[in-house]
């Protein structure tokens, strides 16, 4: 028998919003052409391309000079960090990080440390909630060049207090640099950064098209080779039909951000509370209450998440883990180790706007027995 | 103090190493001393994870000739 997909990893890619897939199409047409040329296509290419600019802006309430079109989430983040770092090279090479940030920011501080700089990781708590104190005293700390710290985790759902954390920053003089990948077209962006990156198919745009923002004042450097393209900020042509869509969809996304966010969280709620009421020995982990709308993370004692996100597929339904027998280095996600919480048997459920309540009935109904099934296969029950 | 009682979960990939404790913990009196050899990587963040859960005492990471070891502690 085969079950009705129901698709829940909107934090690895949302579904292309309906208005991304008629944008895109449109600007098939019309965005073909390179916007630097000096003729008539191309200057229709230009057009779109500042109209996206300027709507990706307006949304996000920032000038359009600041804000960049990248070929990814990724690539923004790398921008960001490097970029951040080469700008205050003159003031040292530290950077400060919590130990939760994406991989791409922590592949990126790897990088910076092989080049002789230096990385400070910031704790968290149980709920993945950094610690304040160690985080301003980092950020003081003589050579302090950049501070990255994500808006939301991307794993478990927490939101930082970018806002206090900002403040520390503003006192000691140093550029915040956030990823907000998962907040930008889900909620408002909290003020107080300097650097700020997101990614497109995290709110139902097209995949390979990274926002990155700089504001004005804020010193950075591109750390690619010279390319005049984005002012100066990403080297190559954009995929510039993807970024129409991109930003026609965030516009759409972020006008009924309320909206949609009150009706997930919600549904998050009854997700967070059934499981944990209904799946004998599950950890549901992050901040019950300081967190993203759409994300809730479990895990569920002694049981594989390799086999549990295979035994879920089965059933239809498509979610991610933190666990290490899913990822291709076979270790534990870092953010639940930083958060000293169960790493086995993760699930993390991620909603978006076509998700109904039906979707997530099924799934807290079926989740039970798959959970129990797989105890029952592996001689675990009772322990 | 006498040398622990040893689980040798070298090997095994979690939740093993973490199955293989709750199986062997209450088999043994209120207070002994367990040290689990685990490789993967994730034991380090589930053995003290399930004596949080469980109530037990984790009491800490001991890396030998053998590898990592966790040593825990049963308390009730």
């Amino acid at each position: 028998m085969n079950a009705s997909p129901v698709y829940l990893d909107a934090a690895s890619a949302a579904p292309l919003h309906p208005v991304a897939r008629q944008a895109l199409l449109a600007a098939l047409d019309d965005g073909w052409a390179d916007p630097q040329r000096l003729y008539a296509p191309a200057r229709r290419a230009r057009q779109l391309l500042d109209a996206a600019r300027e709507a990706a802006a307006a949304t996000l309430g920032v000038r359009p000079d600041e804000l960049s079109f990248t070929p990814s989430g990724t690539a923004a983040a790398h921008s960001a960090v490097l970029g951040g770092l080469a700008g205050r090279r003159r003031v040292g090479s530290g950077l400060v990080h919590s130990a939760i940030e994406h991989s791409a920011v922590l592949h990126a501080a790897e990088r910076h440390v092989a080049g002789g700089g230096t990385a400070t990781s910031i704790p968290v708590d149980r709920v993945g909630r950094i610690d304040l104190d160690a985080w301003s005293a980092a950020v003081r700390a003589p050579g302090t060049a950049l501070a990255a710290l994500i808006a939301a985790s991307h794993e478990v759902g927490t939101t930082q207090p970018i806002a206090e954390a900002g403040a520390a920053c503003a006192t000691a003089g140093v550029p915040l640099y956030v990823d907000a990948a998962q907040v930008v077209g889900h909620a408002p962006v909290p003020a107080g950064w300097s650097v700020l990156t997101a990614s497109a198919h995290k709110w139902g745009g097209p995949p390979g098209v990274g926002l990155l923002v700089v504001r004005k004042g804020t010193r950075w450097e591109s750390p690619w080779p010279m390319d005049e393209r984005e002012s100066g900020r990403t080297p190559g042509v954009v995929n510039l039909p993807a970024v129409v869509a991109a930003a026609a969809s965030l516009r759409a996304a972020a006008a009924d951000a309320a909206a949609r966010g009150a009706r997930l969280a919600r549904l998050v709620d009854r997700i967070r509370a059934r499981v944990a009421t209904e799946v004998p020995d599950v950890e549901v982990v992050g901040d019950p209450e300081d967190r993203l709308p759409h994300l809730v993370t479990f895990s569920c004692l002694y049981v594989d998440g390799e086999a549990l996100l295979h035994a879920l597929d089965r059933r239809g339904f498509a979610v991610s883990s933190g666990s290490s027998c899913t990822s291709s280095t076979l270790r534990p996600s870092h953010v639940l180790a930083a958060m000293g919480v169960l790493s086995h048997g993760n699930v993390r459920v991620s909603l978006h706007q076509d998700t109904t309540e039906a979707d997530v009935e099924r799934f807290l109904t079926e989740l039970p027995g798959i959970v129990a099934a797989l105890r029952a296969e592996a001689g675990v029950v009772g322990l | 103090m006498t040398a622990p009682e040893v689980l040798d979960c070298r090997g095994r990939r979690c939740p093993l190493p973490v199955i293989a404790l709750a199986r062997r913990l209450p088999e043994l009196p209120v207070g002994t001393l367990v040290r689990v050899l685990a490789d993967d990587p994730a034991a380090a963040v589930d053995l003290p994870a399930w004596c949080r859960l469980r109530g037990q005492e984790f009491v800490g990471q001991v890396d030998g000739p053998d590898g990592p070891g966790f040593d825990v502690r049963r308390r009730r």
